[in-house]
């Protein structure tokens, strides 16, 4: 379970582009929940997500996972607990790597890495019975460079690398935003597959509405580095895009504008 | 040429094997250019020289230089990851410092090593004459290395050190402490490049402060031409590679000056060497230009 507190970024700060990032954030997400993130351009969700991966430091704040204070803990330390896949495809792989190579990468997070070999026979077992279920053939193409692979594919191995060790947070960076619509549904009908069959708490950053009305069990809005919206339950299942943005301008008093976000 | 330069020839391309297994770990692994081996391979040949020379018994000298190799890849790596500092001006800097803390080691220019025991005379059999039973040994030693580096980057740590230079961002997140990855991977790299510093000078009759001139050359010589005559994804074959570009730099060297018609002298070494790796890098294009068929107009 994630504990984040009164959080506070600022990018900058006393120089004419500062920028307050997050401004007292706070959020909890229970075990086992799955929450869907959403905040037009500048609302702070990726610094929020970068925040709880250890890329960014907070200038303030708590963020503890499994009441485990993890603030201080740089990225690779934070990582036997966090789950990341990234927007970018080629930034969640090594693209010199083969397909096994990756995966033993993920098999080995959070693990203490000794001088057993990498790769064996029943890694490869492992590794070829989990990509099966994806039913894209990748089960037979371990040992080809990953780079290989389109984004969506990459994408798809980089879940099934984020469910190799349990994790107490698996972080979602908006990660069907580089795909096409057809592979971006795939992916995300394959990441609540997963979710569902491990049990994961989740948190997904998206910029779409629709996505993140429709995925997980709870939607939170960000907005100028706070939580303005938490809905879940009953009152979240009938809500449309509509809905949500009617809930926004009352909460803020003002309109939302940002059309990527209401279009997507 | 006759069977001596040959010989001669293999035996200083073998030993720069050991220089390209450096290189091919800090330039190809870990995409750290690292211009240090400059420094560390007469570190090696100075710290080797200089203890033999007062009576320490050769093979622990040997270890004590590749000792001082790898604190010397330590601070470059140090230097770039806790003081950030790019990787290539980390690695100049401690070039430049490795020149006078070499000078400094062997008291004096050139320490020679005339009459001294060294790792080749007190370990060859001497059944055959020793300009053929130094190279046996030297190819011992690095089928040795070779095999330890095979052995390591397929083990998680070996992994994790490749991860490193392909991708930190994603290494990190999979939990690899990539800092102490470089710091090791530039220790190992210069610990290599420092023995072959220290079988260099036990084989050429002493240690000399311009031996190191050009080092980081040979290397980047041995591994693109390695890598372009025989390309390849497994390890194995990538090590044997540049062992392999390595002798066959030497030997190019060694035949283009001594074939008499060329008219090529020592001073021509390096303009020769550019020439070679040139082609290297270019014959991969060349390669493909030939094998695509000719397309016709319209």
């Amino acid at each position: 379970m994630l504990h984040a507190h009164d959080l506070h970024i600022t990018f900058n700060a006393g120089t004419p582009i500062e920028n307050r990032a997050l401004r007292g954030l706070s959020l909890d997400i229970p075990q086992g929940q799955f929450v869907a993130v959403i905040g037009s351009n500048g609302a702070g969700k990726s610094t929020f997500l970068n925040a709880v991966s250890g890329e960014l430091s907070l200038d303030s704040g708590v963020i503890e996972i499994d009441g485990v204070p993890v603030t201080r803990q740089p990225v690779w330390e934070r990582a036997g607990r966090v789950a990341r896949v990234f927007q970018d495809p080629l930034a969640g792989t090594c693209e010199d790597l083969t397909i096994e190579e990756n995966m033993s990468l993920a098999l080995s997070r959070g693990q203490p890495r000794g001088f057993a070999r990498a790769l064996d026979k029943s890694s490869r077992e492992l590794f070829q019975e989990r990509l099966a279920v994806l039913g894209l053939g990748l089960e037979r193409r371990l040992s080809d460079r990953i780079g290989l692979l389109s984004g969506g594919q990459r994408q798809a191995v980089s879940l099934v690398m984020a469910a190799l060790q349990p994790s107490r947070i698996l972080l979602l960076d908006e990660h069907t935003a580089a795909l096409d619509p057809k592979t971006a549904a795939f992916v995300l009908d394959l990441t609540t597959r997963i979710v569902a069959e491990h049990g994961l708490t989740t948190m997904m950053v998206t910029h779409s509405m629709r996505q993140a009305l429709d995925v997980g069990e709870r939607t939170v809005m960000l907005h100028e580095g706070k939580v303005v919206l938490d809905v879940s339950g009953p009152e979240r299942k009938g809500m449309d895009v509509k809905d949500l943005l009617q809930l926004f301008e009352k909460v803020r008093g003002e309109e939302l504008s940002d059309d990527a976000l209401l279009l997507g | 040429m006759s069977l001596f330069s040959l010989l001669g020839a293999l035996e200083i391309g073998l030993i720069f094997g050991l220089v390209a297994l450096g290189v091919l770990i800090s330039f190809r692994v870990l995409r750290f250019p690292d211009l240090t081996v400059d420094g560390s391979f007469p570190l090696g040949g100075a710290v080797a020289a200089t203890l033999i020379a007062a009576g320490v018994n050769p093979f622990a000298a040997t270890a004590a230089a590749v000792g001082a190799g790898a604190v010397a890849g330590f601070i470059t790596g140090w230097l770039n990851v806790k003081l950030r500092i790019m990787d290539l001006l980390a690695s100049i800097l401690m070039m430049i410092a490795l020149y006078s803390v070499n000078l400094r080691i062997m008291g004096r220019p050139n320490v020679p090593l005339i009459n001294d025991d060294t790792v080749f005379t007190l370990s060859l059999p001497g059944m055959l004459p020793d300009y053929m039973e130094r190279p046996l040994m030297v190819l011992l030693v690095v089928i040795v290395c070779k095999l330890l580096l095979d052995w390591f980057f397929a083990t998680r740590q070996g992994l994790a050190m490749r991860a490193t230079g392909s991708n930190p961002r994603m290494a990190r997140a999979q939990g690899v402490a990539t800092g102490r990855s470089v710091l090791g991977g530039m220790a190992l790299s210069n610990g290599l490049v420092a023995l072959a510093g220290a079988l260099f000078v036990q084989s050429q009759g002493g240690a000399d402060i311009s031996i190191g001139i050009g080092t980081i050359v040979i290397g980047l010589a041995a591994v693109i031409v390695g890598e372009s005559i025989l390309p390849a994804r497994r390890f194995f074959w990538i090590t044997l590679a540049v062992i392999l570009g390595a002798l066959l730099y030497r030997i190019f060297i060694a035949l283009a000056l001594n074939s008499n018609f060329i008219g090529l002298q020592a001073q021509d070494l390096n303009l020769v060497t550019a020439v070679l790796v040139t082609f290297a890098l270019v014959l991969p294009m060349i390669k493909k230009k030939l094998s695509r068929p000719a397309r016709k107009p319209g």
